[in-house]
């Protein structure tokens, strides 16, 4: 791998930057490999990754249906937080946080990680109590939450619309100084770079058709678009369609997939310095470092497949966007696309072994997988190579439904985050 | 936003005016005593979550207030066929073909 730096840079200048070379190979896929993971977004490339750099097995294959980093990875609203109540949580997500650090110096790629705060507004009595509660659990946790009064928010984010006049008014809010936005292609791109580097192969546009399984029952490969490929252990990391991939190795999941949808606007100056979400009203807004306002909305009710949304759901956001941020009322937006997200009814992930032998699947990220990226992809990596789930996800099972040690993230928040 | 015909109503009306309740046929375990750990799992959490055509549960809660079942097209979002509640599940395989899908 060509290591990126101002020397490279600077010499590439000289040639007009047309020789910068290929940043991961294209090869096609071997009979055999040790690992194949299913999925090539960010958590699937960020586990190849990891398994290659601290596990040393790195006859890893990564198999893609379209081009890498193609599906939720590029149609996230890219935002990284950890202020979640559950100690499992926190834990996972603060895994995560703490990766972020170090993400860009680490795969000598920059990821944009920004730690620009992420702050989550109250609008009622009971918003203030639930935010409140938040904040302690997640200073018990060790995880970095503070509170502010309408006033320190809008100091914090100046155009944030305080008056109590309006439909939801804001009446604190809870800062996460340490949350923030990445470069959400960055990440993919990133990984894939590293784990290339590293002897992964990346193999695009080429779909996970069956999951073979020898007579005990174990895993014994794949078979793709480009053939059979065998493998002694199958990960599967494929968001909004694991319901699909898993059938196909007869596990049933607990999972419902549905749309979720994100828009931007025009790009214009920097005006927003932070990112601002609203449970309540189900909304989130940053600004992108192309200016572009990145609003998110909330989810469809239904199950689809679809990757587009009911239009009723992005133009409750937007109502809401614009009675907080009343001059971004004549704002144009330049798209809106949906992604397809994979819920479960806890709201948290499953990354766990399965009951097949050699199999093992990190899905259930709803609509807030994103912000786990590099952590996701260590612990998986991590269940993968040794068989046993690291510390940190240990309690993020499949069997959590049967034995009931639920991570109830949708009863501590209302929604799904 | 999905247009869906109540079938108590009689009426075509806005998705916003429902509520969708998922997975329809799941019926629950009619003997707690004897019912399993996995059975219950199987009842309150498994999900086929398909991708295609599949039935699931509607509720008219701005309108007459009940349910119904309706079979959908996730991949398209459109509804195939509407029926009541109570009414036997349809053949998804024959309606799929029927539509051509």
């Amino acid at each position: 791998m060509k290591r990126y730096s101002f020397l490279e840079l600077a010499k590439n200048a000289f040639s007009a930057h047309q020789n910068w070379g290929r940043q991961w190979r294209s090869p096609e896929p071997k009979a055999e490999y040790d690992v194949v993971i299913v999925g090539a977004g960010g958590h699937g490339l960020a586990t190849a990754y990891y398994l290659a750099r601290e596990h040393g097995i790195r006859n890893v294959a990564v198999i893609e249906k379209g081009w890498l980093g193609g599906g939720n990875t590029g149609r996230n609203t890219t935002i990284v937080r950890s202020n979640y109540l559950w100690e499992e949580s926190a834990a996972l997500y603060n895994h995560a946080i703490g990766l972020w650090q170090n993400l860009s110096q680490e795969l000598n790629y920059n990821v944009m990680y920004s730690a620009r705060g992420v702050m989550m507004l109250a609008h009622t009595i009971h918003d203030v109590q639930v935010a409140q509660r938040h904040i302690h659990a997640n200073r018990l946790a060790g995880v970095q939450n503070e509170w502010l009064s309408p006033e320190q928010a809008k100091d914090y984010c100046p155009p944030l619309n305080i008056s109590k006049n309006i439909r939801y008014p804001v009446l604190g809010a809870a800062l996460q100084r340490v949350g923030g936005t990445a470069r959400h292609d960055a990440v993919a791109w990133g990984y894939a770079r590293g784990a290339d580097a590293l002897g992964v192969d990346i193999i695009q546009n080429c779909a996970v058709t069956g999951i073979r399984r020898s007579q005990d029952g174990s895993v014994e490969g794949v078979e793709t678009a480009k053939g059979f490929i065998k493998a002694g252990k199958v990960g599967v990391v494929t968001a909004g369609h694991t319901s699909v991939v898993m059938e196909m190795a007869g596990v049933r999941l607990p999972l419902e997939s549905f749309p979720l949808q994100a828009l931007v606007s025009e790009p214009i100056k920097p005006a927003f310095p932070c990112v601002v979400m609203s449970n309540t009203i189900h909304a989130y807004i940053s600004q992108s470092d192309k200016g572009e306002l990145v609003i998110g909305a909330g989810t469809d009710q239904y199950v689809s497949y679809s990757q587009t949304g009911g239009i009723h759901i992005s133009n409750h956001t937007i109502d809401a966007i614009c009675e907080l941020f009343p001059h971004f009322r004549r704002m144009r937006m330049l798209r809106n696309w949906g992604g397809i997200v994979d819920t479960t009814p806890d709201r948290s992930p499953i990354l766990s072994k399965t009951p097949v032998p050699g199999l093992y699947v990190n899905c259930g990220w709803g609509t807030g997988g994103f912000k786990a990226t590099p952590g996701s992809g260590h612990v998986f990596a991590h269940t993968i190579a040794r068989d046993e789930p690291h510390p940190i996800n240990a309690p993020f099972t499949i069997d959590r439904f049967r034995t009931g040690r639920l991570i109830d993230e949708a009863a501590a928040a209302a929604v799904a985050h | 936003m999905l247009l869906i015909y109540c079938p108590y109503c009689e009426i075509e009306r806005a998705e916003t005016e429902f509520r969708c309740g998922g997975e329809a046929h799941i019926a629950r375990p009619s003997d707690p005593e004897k019912t399993t750990d996995d059975d219950w799992v199987e009842f309150l959490y498994m999900r086929s979550n398909t991708k295609g055509i599949a039935a699931e549960r509607w509720r008219h809660i701005h309108g007459c207030g009940r349910f119904f079942n309706a079979v959908r097209d996730t991949v398209s979002d459109e509804f195939l066929k509407i029926y009541k509640t109570g009414e036997a599940k349809p053949d998804l395989e024959a309606l799929a073909r029927e539509a051509g899908k």
